[in-house]
């Protein structure tokens, strides 16, 4: 399947929501850049995996939710978080293990989330996420509210065997689930071309009977588009989709990979195809907004993730005993 | 007002306890393979459905209907997981895993998904679901579909476990278990599901993590695991007719324990037998037998005993499985080596 030239339609944007949406990208990269930084100079504990590059992906298909709806996530999932509004300070707070992190610093960076928000959690077990996003399509079709459910996953989670039973539960019961595959070319170090049967994810669509489409996922009108229509088609009660991205990770697996698996001018390659800046180049050249007007916005994004930083480091952490709580409701 | 009892089964006291609270809450769900049966049969709700495998959960769909009431394809990750997605968004929804043999093919969905959800997000999450699951030997089911296993849920913090002895207990923990907050197993023992037994009428609830003594005595405790109460009841009649008093403490739930009603027997008759037909290591029989000894050590006259299943998987021919199964013979043996 090639990949569709989608999104045109999507250029005649209203401004505000095209602000929006380079603001919620410019605050995914600001985060995880400092989140590398500060990893990298020992203050984060655990592993941190980076969304860098790909922050169209989460941007262009949460712009069309509400906090009534749910995501799943996976071990990539702070520019999740931040696309579906989860709190920056918190955030940074969980990265640090505080007792004002999202998870009260029970979770750390692989299970950032925030259930009143929709973000059914970042999930340390790759393609943990399709069935629980199956159960919480099951929910909205049992609300009858026109929720929806979206399952973000990689192309190393699309070989796993919940992804075949999470989409064929979504088809029988025709769930509003839709489900995006993230394909940044590699499942830790190897390589889609030698991990997957098929070329492109969405091809498997078919075999579950719902729509399947491939979009240019450092393209946020073409991530847009087609999650604009999958989400509306689920709403109407029409049921799942399969939306598959073709994006790039500027960082490795993990903070202190090596990334021996992949090569310099590759990454340059993608560089010089920066979702954010590609964004940037449509709004200043079509006179939408000035180089001024989004340098402003990038001002306030690092002042913003600057003074998450400031409040997460000087938060408490929590104290031992803390780590017997919250197992159950009650236990007796 | 008396409340009404009647004589039922243990399946049917199940079905009630679903049925019961499936009125009382329409968030109540119940999905499992087969669960309402003929998903494919044209006005099925009007038809004889299946119900489930042995019938468990005949005639719920007929009353609640297919949104409530669903058959799943044979998907045990996709559906255990679906249930705990749809847990932790507002719904309480019962799965039904067939035999708790096939917790294999989805141990990620209850363990690290289900088991650890609230816990992973700081409290600020539930998981009120219910898996219900068949366990236990005697039906020539052989190796993956006769297995006990509670204690390897037992051992993961995030679930409760609940093992019911008797109809009356079937209603009344199930219906705790559909109320309850966390993640509860609760495992029946499909040995016990024709067995009749008192039922109180209309709602019933027995709290989790409350032991019952199923028979009061003063020489020895006996605390035994689900069907194997009533392997002790039996031998308990026989070694009264011997001169020994055997008190027998169904502790009912093994996650959360009841750990004051086990000591306080322990205390009055200064012996225990443990009887479990799970597999012997890291088992609830051996975390009982470690409690005791770690807590009333002094009180004890004579070593702690455990009759279990040994450490093999669960044999196929006859008198290989009545061999594997705790009979009430080897429990009076056993209790009248430590009465010395």
């Amino acid at each position: 399947m090639a990949i569709q030239n989608v999104g045109s339609s999507m250029q005649a944007l209203d401004k505000s929501l095209l602000l929006r949406l380079y603001e919620q990208m410019e605050t995914i990269r600001t985060f995880e850049e400092r989140a590398g930084k500060e990893f990298s100079a020992g203050k984060i504990p655990g592993f941190v995996h980076l969304y860098a590059g790909e922050e169209a992906v989460a941007v262009g298909v949460c712009a069309h939710l509400t906090d009534d709806d749910f995501i799943t996530s996976h071990h990539r999932g702070h520019g999740h978080c931040i696309a579906k509004g989860v709190d920056i300070r918190g955030m940074v707070a969980e990265l640090l293990g505080r007792e004002a992190g999202a998870c009260r610093g029970k979770g750390g960076s692989m299970h950032i989330a925030d259930v009143h928000k929709g973000m059914l959690g970042a999930n340390g077990i790759v393609g943990g996420g399709f069935p629980l996003a199956a159960g919480a399509g099951l929910t909205a079709k049992t609300n009858g509210k026109g929720q929806v459910a979206v399952c973000f996953f990689g192309d190393g989670a699309a070989n796993q065997g919940t992804f075949h039973e999470g989409l064929n539960l979504a088809g029988i019961w025709k769930l509003p689930v839709i489900f995006v595959a993230e394909n940044n070319g590699y499942a830790e170090s190897t390589p889609v071309t030698y991990h997957m049967s098929c070329r492109d994810i969405a091809d498997r669509a078919a075999g579950y009977g719902m729509p399947g489409v491939t979009v240019d996922g450092l393209d946020i009108f073409a991530v847009y588009e087609a999650a604009g229509e999958a989400i509306a088609r689920a709403r109407r009660g029409e049921g799942p989709s399969l939306i598959e991205c073709k994006t790039y990770r500027y960082y490795g697996h993990f903070e202190g990979d090596t990334i021996t698996y992949r090569t310099k001018d590759e990454l340059e390659f993608y560089r010089g195809r920066d979702p954010i800046l590609g964004l940037r180049r449509f709004m200043v050249e079509r006179n939408i907004a000035s180089e001024e007007e989004l340098d402003a916005i990038n001002k306030q994004v690092q002042e913003r993730i600057d003074d998450a930083w400031q409040f997460a480091e000087a938060a408490p952490l929590p104290a031992p005993e803390e780590a017997l709580t919250d197992v159950y409701v009650s236990y007796p | 007002m008396a409340v009404a009892i009647r004589q039922m089964t243990y399946a049917q006291a199940v079905n009630e306890a679903i049925r019961l609270e499936m009125r009382r809450d329409p968030r109540v769900i119940l999905l499992g393979e087969d669960v309402a049966g003929g998903a494919g049969v044209v006005n099925f709700e009007s038809e004889d459905a299946w119900g489930g495998v042995l019938g468990v959960t005949k005639g719920l769909v007929q009353e609640f209907g297919r949104n409530r009431v669903l058959d799943t394809p044979i998907t045990e990750s996709g559906f255990i997981g679906a249930a705990v997605g749809a847990a932790a968004t507002g719904l309480r929804p019962i799965a039904e895993l067939m035999f708790v043999d096939f917790f294999g093919v989805c141990m990620d969905q209850i363990f690290d998904q289900g088991a650890k959800l609230r816990y992973m997000f700081g409290g600020k999450a539930s998981c009120p679901l219910v898996i219900r699951t068949m366990i236990g030997a005697g039906m020539g089911a052989a190796g993956q579909h006769s297995g006990c296993h509670y204690s390897v849920f037992t051992h993961m913090p995030g679930i409760k476990t609940v093992v019911p002895s008797t109809p009356a207990d079937a209603k009344g923990l199930l219906a705790a278990a559909i109320r309850d907050d966390d993640l509860v197993m609760v495992f029946e023992n499909k040995m016990l599901y024709a067995m009749s037994g008192e039922v109180p009428e209309g709602e019933y609830v027995i709290p989790l993590g409350k032991a019952d003594i199923k028979r009061e005595g003063t020489d020895v405790t006996i605390v035994a695991i689900s069907r194997m109460v009533h392997q002790a009841l039996a031998a308990a009649d026989t070694l009264q007719a011997g001169g020994i008093s055997a008190e027998i403490v169904d502790p009912r739930t093994l996650s959360p324990l009841d750990e004051e009603t086990i000591l306080n027997s322990v205390a009055k008759t200064h012996r225990l037998v443990i009887v479990d037909e799970d597999n012997p290591r890291c088992s609830a029989a051996t975390d009982i037998a470690a409690l005791v000894a770690d807590k009333a050590f002094s009180e004890l006259d004579a070593p702690i005993k455990l009759v279990t299943a040994p450490h093999t998987p669960v044999p196929f021919s006859p008198p290989l499985e009545q061999f594997y199964i705790p009979s009430p013979e080897r429990i009076i043996a056993t209790v009248q080596e430590i009465m010395g």
